[in-house]
This record gives C-alpha cells, sequence and structure tokens, in this order.
C-alpha cells in the first residue's frame, strides 16, 4: 500500500506540482511518458512519487511521444488506471494515436500544459496544441491557474471512467503561466482525494483472460460510421456527467465549477470569451472597466472545450451586445476556433451580438491587462453601434503594420 | 477430429466478411471491442482452433476467400515438413499439427504466395495456381527435380 503525504491546507505548488499531486492521489497504475517542456515536471514528479513509495503504479520511459501514448493505450486496454502529460510538438506527435484512445473508449487522463507548435520552433504557452486536439474525440478540460490543474485532474478521472462516457480525458493549462508558477493551492488530503477518485473499474480488459477481446478492430463503410456515431454520442452525454461531478467536487471542496464560466455577465453588454490564462486576466481588466469607465464588462470561459458547451454559451451570452472571441492560435487560414464555435452557438438563437476575433499572444507573447481593456472598449463601441466597426478578425499586440481581416456585411 | 475437418470444419469461415447481421449505432459494441469467444474462455488456449466455439464477431468464422485470385496448391508428395511456409504466413493459413503439414485454411487465405517464396524443397511443395484451377491437374502437372546449371555441365 502506498504510503500518504500529510498536505498543508494550503499549498505553494505551480501548476505542474499539483497536477502531478493529483495523479498521486489517484494512484495512477501507469505513466507511459516521453517528458517535453513545460509538462516534464508532471511525470518527473510521478516518477519520484512511485520511487518513494507514494504511488503503487509504474513509470514507463518510452522512446517517443508516439510510443507514450500507445503504452498508455495498451495499459488502459489491460484494465489499469493511466495517465501521462505532454506539451506542442510532443502533443502532435500524440496526435495519431490520441484517435486511438478515443475510438477505443480508454479513460485515460492526458495532461497537455498548452505550448507553441514549431515552426518557429518556440517552448512558451499557447493554444495550438490544445486546438490541434479538438476533434480527436476527448473530452478537454481547461485549467486557468495551478488550483484548477489540481482540481480538473481529480475531475477527469471521475468523468472518463464513469461507465456511461469511459472516455479520455485532456486537462490543459497554460504553459509556463500556469505550470511554472507558484500559488496557493487547496489540496484534498489524500483520504478525501482517494473516496472522491475512487477505485478504478476496468471494462472489458484485456488481462481477463476468460474473456479474450480484441482492441482495435478494421471497420470499413459497412461499420465506421455507426462506431464513430456512438463515440460522439458518449461525448455529447458527457454533459451532465461532467456537471454531476462538478457538484460532487463542490462538496467535498467548496468550489464550484461549470461548463461555462461567467465572471459579471448577468448586466454585461459587452463580453469577452477565452480560454486559460487569459480568463483571469480579462476578469481583472473588466472588474477595472466597471469601475473606471462605467463598461458593462463581461468574461465567459469554456472550461469544458469539449464535448464544446454550445447550450451553455448560448445561455451564458443571450442577452449581450457585443462579443469578443480571443483565440491564442494561429487560426491557419480561417477565423479563430472561438470566434466560429461561438457565433455558431449564438446564430441558433434570435440573439445576434456583434462578434469579432481577436489573435493574440502567440508563442507566448505576454497580453496585458491594458491590451484587454483596448478590446473591450472596442466591444463597446460595436454595442454601440450595433454592428462590427472593426475588421472582423484583428491580430492584436503585434509589432508592423495592422493586421486584420475582413469586414462586416451586416450593415 | 479427422483431417478433414481439420482443414475445413464447420466453424471456421462459415460466412462471407461483411455479410454479418448489421446493427444501429446504438447497438454496436463500445470501443469497437470484439469478444472472441461468448463463454468462459479460460482455458482455450490449450485448445486447438477446430475445438474453440468462436463468436459470431470473430474473424474466424469469416471466410475471405473471394478475395482471393491466385491460391497456392499443396504437394505432400514432396514436402518435407520443415514448417516455413507454417512461420511465415502472414494470415496463419497453413494448418499444421505436431509439426506435420496438413494443408491451407482456404477460408483465410489472401494467396500471398509467402508460402511459396519459403518453401525450400525442389521442387517446391507449395506453387501459386489461378483460383480457378483445378487441384488434381495441378498435382497432376507438378513440375520436376531441377539441375543445377554446374551438373549439366558436367554431363
Amino acid at each position: 500500500m502506498a504510503e500518504k503525504i500529510e498536505l498543508q491546507k494550503v499549498e505553494v505548488w505551480d501548476g505542474n506540482y499539483a497536477a502531478s499531486h493529483a495523479l498521486r492521489q489517484a494512484q495512477v497504475d501507469v505513466v507511459a511518458a516521453y517528458p517535453i517542456t513545460p509538462s516534464t515536471p508532471i511525470v518527473e514528479n510521478y516518477g519520484q512519487f512511485v520511487a518513494d513509495g507514494y504511488i503503487d503504479g509504474e513509470f514507463v520511459m518510452v522512446e517517443s511521444e508516439h510510443a507514450a501514448m500507445s503504452g498508455c493505450v495498451g495499459a488502459a486496454a489491460s484494465g489499469g488506471r493511466v495517465a501521462t502529460a505532454t506539451s506542442s510538438q510532443g502533443f502532435a506527435l500524440m496526435v495519431e494515436v490520441l484517435y486511438q484512445a478515443s475510438g477505443m473508449r480508454l479513460p485515460i487522463v492526458l495532461n497537455v500544459v498548452n505550448r507553441a507548435l514549431a515552426s518557429p520552433l518556440n517552448v512558451r504557452g499557447d493554444h495550438s496544441d490544445m486546438y490541434l486536439g479538438r476533434d480527436s474525440g476527448w473530452i478537454q478540460m481547461d485549467a486557468f491557474n495551478a488550483q484548477e490543474a489540481y482540481d480538473m485532474n481529480l475531475c477527469a478521472f471521475r468523468v472518463g471512467e464513469h461507465m456511461d462516457i469511459r472516455l479520455p480525458v485532456m486537462v490543459h493549462q497554460d504553459g509556463f503561466i500556469t505550470s511554472h508558477t507558484a500559488q496557493n493551492v487547496n489540496p484534498l488530503s489524500d483520504e478525501e482525494a482517494y473516496k472522491f477518485v475512487g477505485v478504478y473499474n476496468p471494462v472489458e480488459e484485456m488481462l481477463d483472460f476468460s474473456r479474450p477481446v480484441t482492441y482495435g478492430a478494421q471497420t470499413e463503410e459497412d461499420w465506421h460510421y455507426e462506431h464513430k456515431a456512438r463515440q460522439h454520442k458518449a461525448l455529447m452525454d458527457a454533459r451532465p456527467v461532467i456537471e454531476s461531478v462538478f457538484a460532487e467536487f463542490q462538496k467535498v471542496s467548496g468550489r464550484q465549477y461549470k461548463r461555462v464560466e461567467t465572471y459579471m455577465t448577468e448586466d454585461a453588454e459587452v463580453i469577452i470569451v477565452a480560454l486559460g490564462t487569459t480568463v483571469e486576466s480579462a476578469r481583472v481588466a473588466a472588474k477595472q472597466l466597471r469601475e473606471e469607465e462605467g463598461i458593462k464588462a463581461g468574461v465567459v470561459a469554456p472550461r469544458v472545450l469539449r464535448p464544446f458547451p454550445f447550450d451553455a454559451i448560448r445561455d451564458a451570452l443571450q442577452n449581450c451586445k457585443a462579443i469578443g472571441a480571443m483565440d491564442r492560435s494561429s487560426p491557419g487560414g480561417a477565423l479563430g476556433m472561438l470566434f466560429n464555435e461561438v457565433s455558431a452557438a449564438m446564430y441558433t438563437t434570435s440573439a445576434r451580438p456583434v462578434m469579432s476575433n481577436y489573435i493574440y499572444g502567440l508563442g507566448g507573447r505576454d497580453l496585458s491587462i491594458n491590451a484587454i481593456k483596448d478590446i473591450y472598449r472596442e466591444l463597446q463601441e460595436n454595442a454601440t453601434a450595433g454592428e462590427i466597426t472593426t475588421p472582423v478578425q484583428q491580430f492584436i499586440s503585434l509589432r508592423g503594420p495592422k493586421l486584420s481581416f475582413f469586414e462586416t456585411r451586416r450593415s | 477430429m479427422s483431417l478433414e475437418n481439420i482443414l475445413s470444419n464447420a466453424q471456421r469461415g462459415q460466412r462471407e466478411l461483411g455479410a454479418e447481421k448489421k446493427v444501429g449505432w446504438d447497438e454496436v459494441t463500445q470501443g469497437v471491442v470484439i469478444n472472441a469467444f461468448e463463454y468462459d474462455a479460460t482455458n482455450v488456449s490449450r485448445e486447438l482452433s477446430e475445438d474453440r466455439k468462436y463468436s459470431d464477431f470473430s474473424s474466424y468464422t469469416a471466410t475471405v476467400a473471394s478475395w482471393r485470385i491466385i491460391k497456392p496448391i499443396y504437394n505432400r508428395d514432396i514436402c518435407i515438413d520443415c514448417q516455413n511456409c507454417w512461420v511465415w504466413c502472414p494470415d496463419t493459413s497453413i494448418i499444421s499439427r505436431d509439426k506435420q503439414m496438413l494443408g491451407i485454411d482456404y477460408d483465410h487465405c489472401k494467396g500471398c504466395g509467402v508460402c511459396v517464396e519459403v518453401c525450400p524443397t525442389n521442387p517446391k511443395s507449395l506453387l501459386m495456381f489461378a483460383e480457378t484451377a483445378d487441384g488434381e491437374e495441378c498435382l497432376a502437372g507438378w513440375p520436376v527435380k531441377e539441375k543445377k546449371a554446374k551438373e549439366t555441365e558436367t554431363e
């Protein structure tokens, strides 16, 4: 039996250390990993905990991230609770196996410490890797700080392992800003955490020799579509399960999470939709602008990016006048993902807020509170005019001539 | 079990691949998992394949014979039971018991010809023929031992 750790009521942890303590408390059986900046300490700490007797588990060092996720798939299919961590290029190399994991309905937990994708090579935080994973069939949860990185990891096991769901879960946090910034974290005690996460119940495990199973079968046009449809249904059905897990987590932790987090949106006229640490910056900017300039600013943030909270986004943004969707990923010849998905959600309601798209923070470029305030001021102008007064897509905090695309055709 | 039953038993290849009953998305297995047996199979590794009862979704019960356009024919008179073909066959379609080559599983053989390639006898104990060729005729016209070029010169 693994030894326990007496945690303080408040610990000073960075996002990586917080995530690794959650993996320890979940008593993960196998971590197969190929460490990469900035996620390295998560799996490194797991290995240390195993070596020191705090986890009854196994750290498997492999030769690439493709092999890391393959090892996770094998261990999960065998019947173990499995987790790993990666970032950026490592995530990109994992992509093929991510689809295998979700198709095989294996509830692996993957910590993705968000980092830009090369080229040019860059180790800093942006959301390119998180966006790359969004069609992979995984549940994606986003933590905005170290506390949430810890909390989301504990919740991730409960959600993914739920018998109605059985899907892998990514827990995202921003590279360096969350992963390497020490913050106050209120952990659960080991007893509380064990109790919350619970014992792992395998399904169709390969180590059950009384029931030999085939994983990774081939299906062509006669079966593939039905299997993918069932998988999508499970992902969509995860929404109420996530809500019930969050409700249970609130009972043990006192911290409340929702699929879509809202801040000062009750009477907000202008709202920023964002992910990651930007959410916390936007909250500061919104509060200050309300006090300083009387702008009715609010913040909406998908806590769960997949399944996309189409329903909760519509509720959260129903009454505002202008929305700035902020995408921290190079959009690759399109409008940003948040802009597209939020716009689509709003277009299925009678509300017609003015939508605009901001690209920012690529490769870890800092986003200041002042820059966010400028966005709110533009959104306020849009709200007053009832149409987009700027180009639809703008790159902000970028050197050189203004880079923007498309003019509105609303008026 | 008789040789005939081993070479073509009732369980194996009883339906075309793709002829299985199609069900809707709500009835397919979770994770595309396929159970090879519908009973407690703890000791199944001690049974020969022809003695096992495979599930309907196991590929053992399906046939892919229609994929093949050329087929290997096996000549018992020449074979030395070296097991090379059994080792190399990518579809476990060489049927062998107690290290004795018995024949070919034509329900799962795709006609790749690897068995012929690796056969060390002279002439070969396996040769490829058109799928429609008659087995008896093929055996009747089997090639004779090839003499080495060197021997021919000295004669």
